[in-house]
């Protein structure tokens, strides 16, 4: 590769120019999409810094007076929504885990023909739109309606009820519905990256494997999971990063008691109109996200994300 | 039973797979309902007057092609500089490449609620007007990184030795790029291209907070949760699913004809 941009040797004055100018080319390839990425993603990072710090009203404007204060007393307020968001979303990644495995490992190694035909079936509902999808979740867990009869008949509610995971003979407006919206919106990025590093698996490690009379679990175990690990932690960063951040699930699904942090910085910045308090929300939960992505990546011990 | 153990594996991932897919196959059943009243979330009688006249709620089809617009020019925009970024990144050597590749990774490992946050007070603060453009810097914004992680990942897998040849049979730069390298790294910015259309197309989160007063198709839908969903969104939501399956299906029937014809 190096032999391709490495610039011909220099003999004279013009091919020197040249190759000024071809030095240059990375940089005008650069320039137009960093500055957009500078302008519009970074920029926009110092002034919500610049807003969190900020005290003041709607009315008579907002000034900077490094009133730290605001992060404390947002925090402080909305605990129980960070916990919950957390919670949430690890419940999801964990449960996209779950469900997503068997599937792509289906079409990576058992689909045959159908391959393609149900890796269409995993990408197409992206293109419903996700909201009327999430709105027909409301259909599916109607009060009255199959889902909630069967859990009912099987004795299941009972059993949610106690954990605190429903309330009464109903899903909707519970916990269940709101990770259950979660699990189905992201479960997709988990299954896409877990197939990509699923079919990488050379088959012959599995048939090596039972050669030296690995039972089907042990080699699950020795060798499959061991090398779907990026596929793991990609998918499972691609889940919980976006499902702490969602407010729609709750909203659409949950109740009034369910409310993430998604929705408490939603209402603070567009119906409450207290910019500062918003700002800092959406700081801490930056925060507890890149620091918690951070020390699951050095745990699970793989860089090469992107 | 020893059936069951052996294929336990294929019935747990059609099980996600039916999980998967049952939204879309409800969104489909009530499209040919006839509600009665503001909601359409329980079955009333059959019904395809939604189907007959799809646009016939007010407001709806204009967000529709709004958001359609937006998200041609969104993955105009980010496919054009995303492009440029991943060859840059992939082809040369320079310094703060890994400074780039992390401005360029965090837009992806960020929780969208918190860029949507953040746009929004710069705009605040430059006192833009929100609407069709604050939507649309947005756009590009977020799809960017996702264009460039997909066209890196298919130019890494380019042979330059390809382009060599092509220089030592006399092809000037241009003319490499246009008829040896555009070609190959096709696939890759054809995927980049059409993950930022779906993402653009989709999104709720980032233009709800930059939006102002503008109603693209998901917020739309969004207000409609509130105010009463008509049927003819189920109409639309299921047209764009057989839009896509039957494009996807299309592209694999030509790659595989191509596929088939260059062996012969």
């Amino acid at each position: 590769m190096s032999a391709l941009t490495e610039a011909p040797p220099a003999a004279d004055l013009p091919v020197r120019k040249a190759s000024v100018r071809k030095r240059l080319v990375p940089y005008w390839l650069l320039v137009p999409g960093l500055l957009w990425l500078i302008v519009f993603f970074a920029l926009p990072m110092v002034y919500q810094a610049s807003t969190s710090v900020q005290t003041g009203s709607l009315e008579k404007g907002f000034q900077v007076t490094w009133h730290f204060q605001t992060y404390w007393d947002a925090f402080k307020e909305y605990y129980p929504q960070f916990v919950r968001s957390l919670l949430y979303a690890g419940t999801a990644t964990l449960l996209c885990l779950l469900l997503g495995y068997p599937l792509a490992y289906l079409i990576a190694f058992k689909a045959g023909r159908w391959r393609n035909v149900i890796l269409v079936l995993v990408i197409a509902p992206f293109f419903t739109s996700f909201l009327i999808r999430t709105l027909a979740w409301k259909t599916i867990l109607a009060d009255g309606g199959p889902v909630v009869h069967a859990l009912n008949s099987l004795h299941v509610l009972d059993v949610t009820s106690w954990l605190g995971w429903t309330e009464g003979n109903r899903v909707l407006a519970t916990p269940m519905a709101v990770v259950c919206g979660l699990t189905y919106n992201f479960l997709p990025f988990m299954i896409l990256p877990l197939y990509t590093s699923l079919e990488r698996i050379d088959s012959r490690l599995h048939e090596a494997a039972g050669d030296l009379y690995a039972t089907p679990a042990t080699t699950f175990r020795k060798v499959t999971f061991p090398l779907s690990m990026p596929g793991v932690v990609s998918g499972t960063l691609l889940t919980f990063i976006p499902a702490s951040g969602d407010y729609v699930n709750a909203e659409l699904l949950g109740s009034t008691d369910q409310k993430m942090v998604g929705n408490v910085i939603q209402s603070q910045f567009l119906r409450v109109l207290d910019y500062p308090t918003a700002a800092a929300l959406s700081f801490i939960l930056m925060a507890i996200v890149l620091v918690m992505v951070t020390v699951y990546i050095r745990r699970a011990g793989t860089e090469d994300l992107v | 039973m020893r059936w069951l153990r052996r294929n336990v594996i294929v019935i747990a991932g059609l099980a996600t797979l039916a999980y998967l897919i049952l939204p879309n196959v409800v969104v489909m059943v009530f499209s040919f309902n006839k509600p009665n009243g503001r909601f359409n979330y329980s079955w009333t009688r059959f019904s395809t007057d939604a189907w007959q006249d799809p646009c016939g709620v007010a407001d709806m089809c204009g967000s529709l092609s709004l958001s359609l617009q937006i998200a041609t020019w969104a993955t105009v925009g980010a496919t054009v500089l995303g492009t440029m970024i991943a060859f840059a990144l992939v082809r040369y050597r320079f310094r703060a490449r890994g400074a780039i590749n992390s401005l360029i990774f965090l837009p992806m490992a960020m929780p969208e609620v918190v860029m949507a946050a953040s746009l929004l007070t710069l705009f605040l603060n430059l006192g833009a007007q929100l609407g069709f453009w604050t939507i649309l810097i947005a756009h590009i914004m977020f799809c960017l990184s996702f264009v460039v992680t997909a066209v890196k990942a298919r130019v890494m897998s380019m042979d330059p030795r390809l382009e060599e040849a092509a220089r030592d049979l006399y092809a000037g730069p241009v003319q490499t790029f246009v008829r040896v390298t555009l070609p190959i790294a096709a696939p890759g910015i054809v995927a980049g291209a059409l993950l930022a259309f779906a993402l653009s197309f989709d999104d709720f989160i980032i233009t709800n907070f930059n939006a102002g007063s503008t109603v693209t198709f998901p917020m739309f839908v969004w207000g409609s949760a509130q105010r009463g969903t008509p049927v003819q969104i189920n109409v639309i939501g299921t047209a764009m699913f057989v839009i896509a399956v039957v494009v996807v299906v299309a592209g694999q029937l030509v790659a595989n004809r191509r596929g088939n014809s260059a062996k012969a």
